[in-house]
């Protein structure tokens, strides 16, 4: 297959995806869209950054890039090519380029494997990538490309702190040559010193190798600081998108908006007193969308039209897509 | 004039490890202090010792705690237990582990009216009721039928602060209160907690996230390895920090607001707190780091009125600090 330049490594077509629940023992089984429709893509060398709250459905698009769940329409396509449609052993050459970097380092990693075992194991599995004699080379250099010790390759992940299980993770996934990591909150349960270290590694190996991150995100502090593009998740679509300073200095979509209003900052001992956006109550389930606009509920802008149409992710003279049938830039004093 | 609550000198130990070694701070009626401070420094120890919460394995090893002016640390068990719910009350990240999940919320707001006020059941659930609106639960009369897993987590959180208020104390400790929540229902929480300030609560918070104090406290202490290294007014720490640490935290938190800013992480990792490295624990971690730093220990000293840090370098920082202004807005 010609691969162009042009591709993008990841593009996700209307996905939707989700789970079969069944409410009650007796009850109906039915299917909840985690994931309503969401297009995006990733370019070579590129970090877009999936931003959301709880129940968004970020992380059910993870899942769903990494085939671990089948999506129940659209396409997800790797290169070029529909990953949906694959048989196993296609899926699994491809799943070769795509790695994961998960939250939680304690858990991620095998207790009973030594570094050494724990980044070797992809190698025993695809063969081919590193010829044998040339493991503990590989190991060592990549154990130095992301700041641990070579000579710890035989200890096991309990002799690490969380900073340094991440960093074995990181090396993990590199250890296949990916094309694409997926970094689900992999920096969320870290200290800020050492989140600020593990953000700068990662730029550090964009450079050198060239990978493509989808980096799956609640902090918006992060996000500013990493994503070369944004995609703001709201209930299972994509409510906004674009260059992440864009996004940052002109957010057109009301629950944009009201996110960076509400995000701490360091800066904001200066007006600790200024009122921020509020909203009203929590996000709604997933299980019972709301009609029309699903930010309708809680939005400050809400008209009729919202309760019935559902807006499109489209430019609307913002300069960037906004799925807002009244998308525009901020106008003061819509706190409640 | 001495303060409401005031800390002096305190050290917990955890096990074998000197997990709190001599921290001091003091809080007023209506004024939030917050203690800040990575995984391990013994910021939600301090507040736990000040409670008389401590974990088995841990016991307050010298320092004293005075409370409007007795000491609690000389208080016997059940008296401290009177002034806890009375007086002081806490709340904790994870509601949804703090609350029963087999009982009614409304009950479980009940239950300080029935056990501290002797209440009948029906006035206790009116007052739970009420102070259930109160912390902005809407709809209360009719949510207080409901079970802790019915309540989302802002919900659960604010049934917590509910509990916490009932008995109206004085002095409320939030350890992470919003570390669990999303954004924007931490906001949501945080605005609560400013106006609980406001009507002259007096309140600790702990943590991690310089955004969340910038937005709620007057006043700081940053803890690094079981020690308090600044601490100042939110004022004057945030734009000129007068320890290395204060100002490589800020510098390594990622901001929403500034996008010109990048963020700088602190080489190294925290110190093992069984084996901590001589003279100042930062120094290995330190780019003002000198000769001296790795023999003698700094003390926290004052550096300016109102300001005291724990680095022989301070006035050198202070500078530094002053000159970079991370400011930008």
């Amino acid at each position: 297959m010609e691969r162009q330049s042009t591709t993008p490594v990841l593009e996700l077509v209307d996905l939707v995806a989700g789970y079969r629940l069944r409410q009650g023992l007796f009850g109906r089984r039915r299917d909840v869209h985690a994931v309503a429709g969401v297009s995006l893509s990733v370019g070579a060398g590129e970090t877009l950054c999936l931003v959301g709250e709880s129940g968004c459905g970020k992380s059910t698009v993870a899942r769903t890039v990494l085939s671990l769940l089948r999506p129940s329409s659209g396409e997800v396509r790797f290169d070029g090519a529909d990953v949906t449609g694959m048989s196993r052993r296609e899926l699994r050459a491809m799943r070769r380029q795509v790695q994961l970097v998960f939250q939680d380092p304690y858990a991620s990693l095998n207790p009973r494997m030594t570094v050494r075992e724990l980044i070797t194991e992809a190698w025993r599995i695809h063969p081919g990538i590193v010829e044998r004699e040339r493991w503990d080379a590989e190991v060592a250099g990549l154990l130095e490309r992301v700041g641990l010790n070579p000579g710890h390759a035989s200890r096991y992940p309990h002799q690490f702190s969380g900073g340094q299980r991440q960093r074995i993770c990181i090396a993990r996934a590199l250890s296949v040559r990916p094309r694409l990591i997926v970094c689900d909150e992999a920096v969320s349960a870290l200290d800020v010193s050492i989140q600020a270290q593990i953000l700068a590694l990662l730029k550090r190996l964009q450079e050198e190798l060239g990978v493509a991150y989808l980096f799956i995100t609640h902090d918006l502090g992060v996000v500013r600081q990493f994503a070369d593009r944004v995609a703001v998740m709201h209930l299972g679509t994509i409510v906004e998108t674009g260059e992440t300073e864009r996004i940052y200095e002109s957010p057109a979509h009301p629950y944009t908006q009201a996110l960076l209003s509400a995000a701490p900052s360091v800066e904001d001992w200066r007006e600790q007193e200024s009122e921020e956006i509020l909203l009203h109550g929590d996000a709604p389930s997933p299980l019972d969308p709301p009609s029309g606009c699903r930010f309708h509920p809680r939005c400050w802008m809400t008209r009729d039209r919202c309760r019935t149409e559902e807006p499109a992710l489209t430019d609307r003279g913002t300069g960037h897509p906004a799925a807002c049938h009244y998308a525009g830039p901020l106008v003061s004093a819509h706190t409640s | 004039m001495s303060a409401l609550l005031e800390v002096s000198g305190l050290a917990v130990a955890f096990g074998g490890v000197r997990a709190v070694r001599g921290v001091s701070f003091s809080v007023d009626e209506g004024q939030t202090l917050a203690i800040v401070g990575e995984s391990g420094s013994g910021k939600s120890l301090s507040s736990l010792a000040v409670l008389g919460l401590l974990p088995a394995q841990a016991r307050v090893a010298a320092g004293s705690v005075r409370w409007d002016g007795q000491d609690l640390l000389a208080l016997e068990a059940d008296e401290l237990r009177r002034l806890r719910g009375e007086e002081l009350a806490m709340i904790f990240q994870d509601p949804l582990s703090a609350l029963n999940p087999a009982l009614t919320v409304g009950y479980q707001v009940g239950e300080m009216y029935r056990r501290r006020r002797g209440f009948g059941r029906e006035q206790a659930k009116r007052q739970a009721i009420e102070a259930m609106t109160e912390v902005g639960i809407p709809d209360a009369a009719r949510r207080a039928d409901a079970y802790p897993h019915e309540f989302s987590g802002g919900m659960r959180q604010r049934v917590m602060i509910a509990i916490a208020l009932a008995l109206r104390p004085r002095l409320l400790i939030a350890d992470e209160p919003t570390t669990a929540l999303d954004v924007t229902v931490q906001a949501q929480i945080l605005r609560l907690l400013r106006r609980l300030q406001r009507d002259g609560l007096a309140m600790i918070i702990i943590s991690h996230d310089l955004g969340v104090v910038a937005r709620t406290a007057q006043s700081v202490v940053v803890m690094y390895a079981g020690q308090a290294v600044e601490s100042g007014t939110v004022a004057d720490v945030y734009p000129a920090p007068a320890h290395p640490y204060t100002l490589g935290l800020m510098a390594a938190s990622p901001s929403a607001r500034d996008g010109g800013r990048q963020v700088r992480p602190i080489d190294g990792y925290p110190p093992d707190l069984s084996s901590l490295p001589g003279g100042c624990t930062f120094h290995p971690r330190c780019p003002f780091a000198r000769e001296r730093c790795r023999t003698e220990e700094p003390t926290l000293r004052q550096v300016a009125p109102g300001r005291a840090s724990a680095c022989h370098y301070a006035e050198e920082v202070l500078a530094r600090g002053a000159a970079v202004d991370h400011a930008g807005a």
